[in-house]
C-alpha cells in the first residue's frame, strides 16, 4: 500500500530543518529557495505551516500540463514529472491550489516534492514529527488516538467539577 | 560552500562599501564567527579608541557552517570594543538571521566610521545597499522588523535591529532579530546606534553546497539523533532554560534581591508550571533545530491581556524577577516584553537595578538622588515597567543605570556604594550565585568579555557525574565530582573556553555542545562535520588549538585594549566576604577561598599557557601563530 505524507501543523516548530535538507538532498546544496517544501511563518500570529505538495488525487497539474510531463507515478503513490517531456511553461505552477510547485531559476526546471521516491528526507530529519510518512489506512489513527485521549481527559475533568 | 562566503567592509563615514573573499589561511585559523569577529576586531580597531566613537568598529557575523545542514547552525555574531568593558564586546543570538545573511552571500560584515544619519543595510543576493532610516529611529525593535519587511515588500527578509535604547546609548543596549532572539551581553547595540546604524536586512536564494554532500546529509542526521536523544534536549524542549529552575533554586545558587539570599522564599508562584498553566502558548525553533527550547507565551486576561512575547528564560525568571524580589509571573512576562521592544540587555539592568534597590535599602542613597523614586523591595514589581523606561530613554535616574557598572559608580561618586555592586571588568553579574560553586565563579571569573557564564559555564560539573567520566570530558584529571571543591575545575573552564569558542566560531548553538550533557557532540564531532561540509581537513586536536587561539587573542585584545590582567580576574568581593545563607547543606554557610581561587587561578593561567599575571607568554603566542598579530591578512 502506498504511504502518504503527513502535516500536522500542531507540532511545528518553524525550524526550518526540513527546508534544508530538501535542498540538501535533491540539490547538494542547502538552499531553502530550492527546497520541495516550505514553512510559512507568521511568528506574531503564531501561525508555522509547513506547505508541501499534497499529491493531489486530481492533480490541477496533471490536468493541464500541455506536454502530460507531470503524471500519476501509482508506484509510489505520487504526482511525478518526466523531464524529457516538460518544456518548462510553468502552467502547473499557475493551477497549484498550494503554490507547492517552483521554478529552478538556474537549472531552468520545475521543481516539487517528489517524496524522495519513497524515502522523504524532511519527514527523517522532522524532530517533532509533525511531517510523517505513513500507511494511507492509518493515516488519520495516530490524530484519532491523540483527540481521543485529550477528549477523555477534558470528559473527566468535566465530570469532576461537576458537583451531581 | 561556505568558504565562498564574502566579507564585506562597509565605511559608514563615506559610505564605502569593499567586498573581499575570506582567505582560506583565516578560516583555518579562526573558522569564522566569533573567532573571525576578533581577528577583525584587533586589526581594524584603532587601539585604545573611545567606544563609542567612530574609531570603534562593529562585526555581525554568521559562523563557519551557518545556513548548512548541521541542525541549529544558525547563530549570529556581532562584536565591537565594549562600551561597558572597554574591551571584549562580543554577544551572539539564535533566530534565523545569519542563515538568511548566508544565503545571501555573506558572512561577515564590518562596519567602520559613522553615518551622519540613521541608517540600515540591505543584503541581497551578493547585493549590498545603505539606505536611509530616519523614518526607523525611535520605533522598537518588532515594528523595526515589520516596516524594513513591508519597505523591502519581502516576508521571508530577517532583521537583525537595535532599539531606542541603542539609539539612546543605553551602554548595555543590545542587537534584535525576531520576537525573541537577541544578542544581549556586552553593549554591542550601544556602538551600533552611536554609529547610526539601525538595522541590517538580509534575503538570499544563494545556497551552501556541501564539499561531501551524501556523507553531511547522513552524518547531519546522526548528529541530530545524538543531540535529540539526550535527556536534556527533552527537557528544553518541554521547559525550555527554565528547567533548572527548580534544581538551582533547591541548591541554593540563586540571587534573591541583589545579593540578600541565594534562594526564593516563594518560589512555587514563579516555577516554570505556572507558566505552563496560564501564558505557555506553544515552542518554537531557532533555524535548524531539533530542540525547540522557545516558548510562545501570551497573557489571556486581566489588564496586560493581549500582551505576547516569547521566551521567557530561566535568565528571565531571575532578571525580571528574582533579582529584583519579584515573583509574579505577569510582571516578569511585561517586564520581558518591555525589554524586548527598547533593546537592552535585562542581566544587566537587574543587576544595576537591584544594586541601587539595595543601596536605597541600606541609605546609601535616597529620594534626593533617586528623583523621588522610592525604590523599596516591596515595591519593585509596580516600579518595572516604569524603570525599564526610564532606563531605555535615560529618563531622571535611569539615566544613571544606563552607564553600567563603571560609569554609574563614578558618576554617583560614593566609595561606600562599591562593595554592593556585583560586576567584573565592569559587566555586571548575573542571575547566579557562584560561591559555593568554584568552576562557575573561576569561568564569569575569567571571562573575556567580563562576568558572563557563556564563555565556559560547565553546567555538567553541577551533576556530580563519576571522576572517571569528568576526566574523559574534560581531556585528563584530577577531577572532582562535588562542584563546591576546587579540584580539576581550572581544566573544566580551559575545555569549555576551547568548546564555545570553537561552537560559535561555527555557528551552531552551545545547547548542542557538552554545556548541558556530556553526550553531546564535541572535538571529534566537530571536525567530521567541518570536514563533510567545507572539505577543511582539521583533526580534533587541530581545533582545540583554533578554540584556544581565538579566546587568547580575545585575551590579547582585552589587554590592549583595556590592560586587564590578573587584578581583574576575581569575583567581586562579596564573594569572598560574605557566606552563603542557605541552600544544600554542602552550599550553606560557603565562602570563596581566596587563596584556593588564586590557586585555581595559577593551575588556570598555566592551562593556556599564559604567565603569572594572566599575559599569554611569547611562547604561547608562537605556537597559536599570534606572535604577529594584528597581521592585516584581509
Amino acid at each position: 500500500m502506498p504511504k502518504i505524507l503527513t502535516v500536522d501543523i500542531g507540532k511545528c516548530t518553524g525550524c526550518r530543518l526540513c527546508e534544508v535538507v530538501c535542498s540538501a538532498k535533491h540539490e547538494r546544496a542547502s538552499n531553502p529557495a530550492k527546497a520541495r517544501i516550505h514553512i510559512i511563518k507568521l511568528e506574531d500570529d503564531r501561525i508555522l505551516v509547513p506547505v508541501v505538495c499534497n499529491h493531489c488525487e486530481e492533480a490541477p497539474c496533471i490536468v493541464v500540463c500541455p506536454t502530460h510531463a507531470r503524471f500519476r507515478d501509482e508506484r509510489i503513490g505520487r504526482v511525478a514529472v518526466n523531464y524529457d517531456r516538460c518544456i518548462g511553461c510553468k502552467v502547473c505552477m499557475t493551477v497549484c491550489p498550494f503554490g507547492a510547485i517552483a521554478f529552478d531559476w538556474e537549472a531552468k526546471r520545475i521543481i516539487s516534492c517528489n517524496l524522495c521516491d519513497g524515502d522523504p528526507t524532511c519527514v527523517k530529519f522532522c524532530a517533532t514529527q509533525a511531517l510523517q510518512y505513513v500507511e494511507a489506512a492509518a493515516a488519520n489513527q495516530r490524530r484519532q488516538r491523540e483527540i481521543a485521549i485529550r477528549l477523555h481527559k477534558s470528559l473527566q475533568e468535566f465530570a469532576l467539577s461537576i458537583n451531581w | 560552500m561556505p568558504l565562498t562566503r564574502k566579507i564585506v567592509f562597509v565605511d559608514l563615514s563615506s559610505g564605502k562599501i569593499r567586498k573581499e573573499r575570506i582567505p582560506e589561511k583565516l578560516r583555518r585559523l579562526y573558522l569564522g564567527g566569533r573567532g573571525l569577529d576578533i581577528y577583525l576586531l584587533h586589526n581594524y580597531i584603532k587601539p585604545g579608541c573611545d567606544p563609542l566613537s567612530p574609531d570603534n568598529v562593529v562585526t555581525v557575523s554568521g559562523g563557519l557552517l551557518c545556513g548548512s545542514v548541521v541542525p541549529a547552525a544558525g547563530r549570529c555574531h556581532s562584536g565591537a570594543k565594549s562600551p561597558l568593558t572597554n574591551g571584549v564586546g562580543s554577544t551572539n543570538m539564535g533566530g534565523f538571521f545569519s542563515p538568511e545573511l548566508t544565503f545571501a552571500g555573506f558572512h561577515h560584515i564590518v562596519f567602520t566610521g559613522k553615518s551622519d544619519k540613521p541608517v540600515y543595510l540591505w543584503v541581497h543576493n551578493g547585493e549590498i545597499e545603505i539606505r536611509d532610516a530616519r523614518h526607523l529611529w525611535g520605533k522598537d525593535c518588532f515594528e523595526t522588523q515589520r516596516l524594513i519587511r513591508e519597505e523591502l515588500g519581502d516576508e521571508e527578509i530577517q532583521v537583525m535591529c537595535v532599539g531606542p535604547a541603542a539609539e539612546n546609548l543605553v551602554r548595555f543596549a543590545n542587537v534584535r532579530t525576531g520576537l525573541k532572539n537577541t544578542g544581549g551581553r556586552s553593549g554591542v547595540g550601544c556602538v551600533w546606534g552611536s554609529k547610526n546604524l539601525k538595522a541590517i536586512a538580509a534575503r538570499g536564494t544563494m545556497g551552501v553546497s556541501n564539499r561531501y554532500p551524501q556523507e553531511a546529509l547522513e552524518y547531519a542526521q546522526k548528529w541530530q539523533k545524538q543531540v535529540v536523544n539526550t535527556k536534556v534536549a527533552e527537557a528544553l524542549g518541554y521547559d525550555g532554560t527554565m528547567f533548572i529552575w527548580n534544581v538551582t533554586n533547591t541548591v541554593g545558587l540563586l540571587r534573591y534581591r541583589n545579593f540578600a539570599f541565594n534562594q526564593l522564599e516563594d518560589w512555587e508562584s514563579l516555577a516554570v508550571e505556572k507558566f505552563h498553566e496560564k501564558y505557555h502558548v506553544g515552542v518554537v525553533g531557532c533555524f535548524g533545530c531539533p530542540v525547540h527550547c522557545r516558548h510562545q507565551w501570551r497573557i489571556k486576561e486581566g489588564p496586560l491581556a493581549g500582551l505576547y512575547g516569547e521566551g521567557p528564560e530561566y535568565n528571565t525568571q531571575m532578571c525580571m524577577g528574582g533579582i529584583l524580589g519579584i515573583t509574579d509571573w505577569e510582571t516578569v512576562l511585561h517586564g520581558s516584553h518591555l525589554v524586548d521592544k527598547y533593546g537592552f540587555d535585562m542581566a544587566e539592568f537587574s543587576n544595576i537595578a537591584a544594586w541601587a534597590f539595595e543601596l536605597f535599602e541600606k541609605g546609601i542613597i535616597n529620594e534626593s538622588e533617586t528623583g523621588g523614586l522610592k525604590l523599596e523591595w516591596a515595591n519593585a514589581g509596580k516600579l518595572l515597567p516604569k524603570l525599564l523606561e526610564m532606563v531605555a530613554y535615560r529618563k531622571g535616574f535611569g539615566d544613571l543605570l544606563a552607564e553600567g557598572p563603571y560609569r554609574a559608580l563614578k558618576r554617583l561618586g560614593k566609595p561606600e556604594a562599591e562593595y554592593y555592586l556585583l560586576h567584573i571588568k565592569g559587566l555586571g553579574n548575573m542571575l547566579s550565585d557562584e560561591r559555593a560553586t568554584p568552576a562557575l565563579a573561576l569561568g564569569i571569573a575569567t571571562s573575556t568579555r567580563g562576568c558572563d557564564h557563556l564563555r565556559s559555564r560547565p553546567a555538567i560539573d553541577l551533576y556530580h557525574l563519576p571522576e572517571k567520566i569528568l576526566e574523559e570530558v574534560f581531556d585528563g584529571g584530577p577531577m572532582d565530582s562535588n562542584f563546591t571543591s576546587y579540584v580539576g575545575k581550572a581544566r573544566e573552564i580551559w575545555v569549555m573556553e576551547r568548546i564555545y569558542a570553537l561552537v560559535d566560531s561555527i555557528g551552531t548553538c552551545k545547547f548542542h555542545s557538552i554545556f548541558f550533557s556530556p553526550h553531546m557532540p564535541k572535538f571529534e564531532e566537530y571536525a567530521k562535520m567541518i570536514r563533510y561540509i567545507t572539505g577543511m581537513e582539521f583533526t580534533p586536536q587541530e581545533l582545540r588549538e583554533v578554540g584556544e587561539r581565538i579566546y587568547t587573542l580575545e585575551r590579547m585584545f582585552n589587554h590592549r585594549e583595556a590592560s586587564y590582567s590578573r587584578k581583574d580576574d576575581y569575583v567581586p568581593e562579596r564573594y569572598f566576604a560574605e557566606a552563603v545563607p542557605g541552600g544544600f547543606p554542602i552550599v550553606k554557610g560557603v565562602r570563596m577561598d581566596r587563596e584556593k581561587f588564586d590557586q585555581m587561578l595559577d593551575e588556570y593561567y598555566a592551562f593556556h599557557g599564559w604567565d603569572k599575571d594572566g599575559t599569554p607568554t611569547d611562547e604561547t603566542l608562537k605556537k597559536l601563530g599570534l606572535d604577529k598579530e594584528p597581521s592585516h591578512i584581509v
